[in-house]
């Protein structure tokens, strides 16, 4: 009860906000009828799970005072992986899916490796490791999408498990594997400790290497699952899928509190921030808001989200 | 014209929640050096930024040469003849001493900014001063005296009349704290007035003239330094008689129990470590002497598994300890606290109980269960025996007071029940009440059968604590000196090149 009453003052600012973003798209009439229909809030559930899993990984990476910015890359390039195992080799689904998993899950254990044994800064590591990524996909797809559309295969993106999407399951199991990591492992204090002072750490008898090394490859493990996730709703694996994506991944993780200098940050926090990303594409969408203004408007609305959050920590702070 | 060069009079300054200074009354003449002295928390740092213009009192009148000045930014103290140099250090280390000394104000000629002649400028100013420094060197490429000495040359190019320095020594060695006095007594005999801030009693009768102590932001009084006991200054300060400021019991003839052979970091350039020896018995508190730079930190970095490559061994109980890492050095019954808190220590956004229990997380984290009572004991248990003041265990460290943040530090080590503790510069930065607390908990501890390894340069703390001192130059052990011998000559003569050359 405590622990709920905490997370609640803690995360005011953003809850409000996407309360306030609830309430509007239930108001506001050509969403009336169809923005709180049990179809559409699965859908907008749906959506968010890809993004509910890179911001798991990204949200440890940021604690870490890193970044992460080969997320996006590695799903499309898992996605093309994946897809080419069992379109091409002939392999079956489940072959695909943890060829698909393995690849991002290599990628983030490359970009560990680099960033805890070199001083090389993460943001040019993994600006590396996206660009290196991207390139797989487009060189093993040519550039066209491959075509899958198995009913196993649609599983893990399109399927559902009674009536909820399988996704939105993914997307919890995640979740609270990311909470527990955090929260109740030696390994999840360790990781605080390393992005408030890293010296201070090494002084502690922490090894930064290996706390480094966790981070950047459950990173990149998470973003293979997203990968593979997006490449079974979209029935194919495609070069083009996850363009920008860490993006939408550091946004929810930022607007959920997490403080880009490292040190501080929940889980908690990012899960709103990715509802309130997800109700935001999906609003928008059903309002039949034009693409193009679409992104200015959600530019506004984390700009806005980021700054009730800093009114309120400097208020607090005095 | 008014006697003096400042007159600062009935100055109230409050933050919410917190009076910082009420009815504060300074004065400062012209050509002297003007000591501010306080605890931690005394408004020392508030009253010269509100000279400054950082902050802007609530009440209060500020005479400059009997003219009342109003100060309301940085620009207008800047302008008043004010310049303040802070504890960290504001110079931009990429840049070279030419272009710091002139930043913001850069020297144009015809064909845009002209560094021949900001050079030669600058090389006359430090020149003035037999610096030794060259203009055109990279700031980052100076030791931090030198950068210091960069610092007031800097505020003396902007004609100041008034200097503020906060507590400029607290970070160089003594031959350097010795060039800077000379520094501060040429300017003040130019008629600049100097206001001094230091934690470091020993350093007022070698520079200042007259003292002001504060004391939870009231002014309590202006004295001549040389007419004052020291006794009475620290009454002034803490407000109560500190009836025996260095608490120690000294113990004689018990068995050594850790022993160090031969250490050496290994290193072939910039060898800070060079074939030392040593030995420590039951409930000691063995100090470690020597200028900085010396190679005492690294010493003991080297013996806590913290310098890759290093070599020599160390023995506990008679047997010879395998340490590879740190985590081997605290399994083994050693624990550091290390001289930098702020670097090498604090996790400043994290709370007490975060920063308490950093290296105990396995007596209370297993299986992905979290024993929060168990957690908050820990840090309850520390917080009592080390006397920390702070409002509850949630507080974020950074908030705490220098004095109560090293004693989370030292309670954090004390929490894996080590057998050698060592101390690294244990009372830097720390106030004079929580120093005398601090010192009391080492002799409790020592009483237990711990043994504390103090490393300090703070010679009376090395005197009146240590059982012996070991005294280091130049990465070797000099000697070592039983604490019926101690003195302030007998520790100089062993940490200076003197003997060094045998």
């Amino acid at each position: 009860m405590k622990a709920i009453k905490k997370y609640f003052t803690d995360n005011l600012g953003i809850i409000i906000a996407l309360v306030a973003m609830i309430l509007f798209l239930y108001i506001f009439p050509t969403t009336h009828n169809t923005f709180l229909t049990q179809k559409n809030i699965f859908n907008v559930l749906r959506q968010s799970a890809p993004n509910m899993m890179l911001a798991c990984g990204m949200t440890m990476v940021i604690i870490l005072g890193g970044i992460d910015l080969s997320v996006g890359s590695i799903i499309a390039m898992s996605g093309v992986l994946g897809a080419a195992a069992v379109v091409w080799w002939g392999l079956p689904e489940i072959c695909g899916i943890l060829i698909a998993i393995l690849s991002g899950l290599i990628f983030g254990l490359l970009n560990g490796m680099v960033i805890a044994l070199t001083q090389i800064p993460p943001f040019i590591v993994t600006l590396a490791s996206m660009n290196i990524a991207k390139g797989i996909a487009y060189v093993y797809s040519g550039g066209k999408p491959i075509r899958c559309m198995t009913d196993a295969w649609k599983f893990l993106g399109a399927g559902y498990v009674g009536p909820i999407p399988t996704p939105v399951i993914t997307m919890l199991l995640v979740f609270v594997i990311g909470v527990l990591v955090l929260n109740r492992t030696q390994m999840g204090r360790h990781i605080y400790a390393v992005g408030g002072n890293d010296t201070a750490a090494k002084f502690s008898g922490i090894s930064v290497a290996k706390v480094k090394f966790f981070v950047y490859s459950f990173s990149g493990l998470m973003a293979g699952l997203a990968g593979i996730t997006i490449a079974s709703r979209l029935y194919s694996g495609t070069c083009t899928s996850g363009d920008g994506a860490e993006m939408d991944a550091i946004a929810a993780v930022v607007v959920g509190g997490t403080s880009m200098s490292g040190g501080s940050g929940k889980l908690g926090g990012t899960l709103i921030g990715v509802l309130i990303i997800g109700i935001l594409n999906n609003g928008l969408n059903l309002m039949g808001v034009n693409s193009d203004w679409q992104y200015i408007i959600k530019g506004a609305v984390i700009l806005l989200a980021v700054y009730v959050d800093f009114l309120r920590s400097t208020k607090k702070s005095k | 014209m008014s006697e003096y060069l400042l007159e600062m009079k009935k100055i109230t300054k409050s933050f919410p929640g917190v009076k910082a200074l009420t009815d504060v009354d300074f004065q400062l003449k012209a050509g002297e050096v003007h000591a501010l002295l306080g605890e931690n928390g005394a408004g020392k740092s508030t009253l010269i930024k509100v000279l400054g213009g950082i902050y802007i009192a609530e009440e209060g009148e500020i005479f400059i040469e009997g003219q009342p000045v109003e100060i309301q930014n940085v620009a207008d103290a800047r302008a008043n003849g004010i310049s303040i140099i802070h504890q960290e250090l504001v110079l931009v280390p990429h840049m070279t001493v030419a272009e710091n000394i002139f930043l913001g104000r850069e020297l144009m000629g015809p064909f845009g900014i002209d560094s021949g002649k900001m050079r030669k400028e600058s090389q006359k100013m430090l020149d003035r001063f037999n610096l030794g420094i060259d203009a055109g060197e990279l700031v980052g490429n100076l030791s931090i005296a030198q950068q210091q000495m960069v610092e007031i040359v800097k505020a003396i190019s902007f004609n100041c009349k008034i200097l503020v320095m906060d507590e400029p020594t607290s970070s160089i060695s003594d031959r350097e704290v010795e060039a800077l006095f000379d520094i501060m007594r040429g300017l003040a005999k130019q008629g600049v007035g100097i206001v001094y801030i230091s934690h470091k009693m020993s350093e007022l009768d070698e520079v200042c003239d007259r003292v002001t102590v504060l004391r939870d932001g009231y002014y309590v009084g202006t004295c001549v330094v040389k007419e004052t006991p020291r006794d009475e200054l620290i009454h002034m300060m803490v407000g109560r008689e500190l009836s025996s400021y260095y608490v120690r019991d000294h113990v004689d003839n018990t068995k050594v129990i850790f022993r160090c052979d031969h250490i050496d970091d290994g290193k072939s350039s910039k060898k800070r470590v060079k074939d030392v020896s040593f030995e420590v018995k039951q409930g000691e508190i063995v100090g470690f002497a020597g200028l900085v730079g010396a190679g005492r930190s690294e010493t003991m970095q080297c013996i806590f598994g913290l310098t890759p490559g290093s070599a020599g061994e160390v023995w506990l109980d008679g047997q010879k300890l395998n340490i590879k890492n740190a985590v081997d050095a605290m399994n083994a019954g050693i624990a550091m606290v290390p001289e930098n808190r702020k670097v090498e220590g604090l996790y400043h956004v994290q709370s007490v109980n975060f920063n308490s229990t950093i290296e105990v997380l396995k007596e209370f984290i297993r299986h992905l269960h979290v024993d929060s009572n168990k957690e908050r004991a820990i840090t309850q248990e520390f917080v009592d025996k080390m006397k920390t003041k702070t409002p509850s265990l949630e507080q974020t460290v950074t908030n705490l007071s220098g004095g109560n943040q090293q004693k989370v530090m030292i309670g954090r080590w004390l929490a894996t029940k080590p057998r050698i503790l060592i101390l690294d510069e244990p009372t830097r930065g720390v106030d004079v009440g929580a120093k005398a607390e601090i010192y009391d908990i080492m002799n409790e501890l020592t009483k237990q059968g711990v043994s504390i390894i103090m490393i300090s340069s703070e010679l009376p703390e090395i005197i009146n604590m240590s059982d012996r001192v070991y005294v280091m130059y130049d990465g070797r052990i000099t000697g070592c000196i039983n604490w019926q011998d101690l003195s302030q000559e007998a520790i100089m003569k062993l940490a200076t090149e003197e003997t060094a050359g045998e």
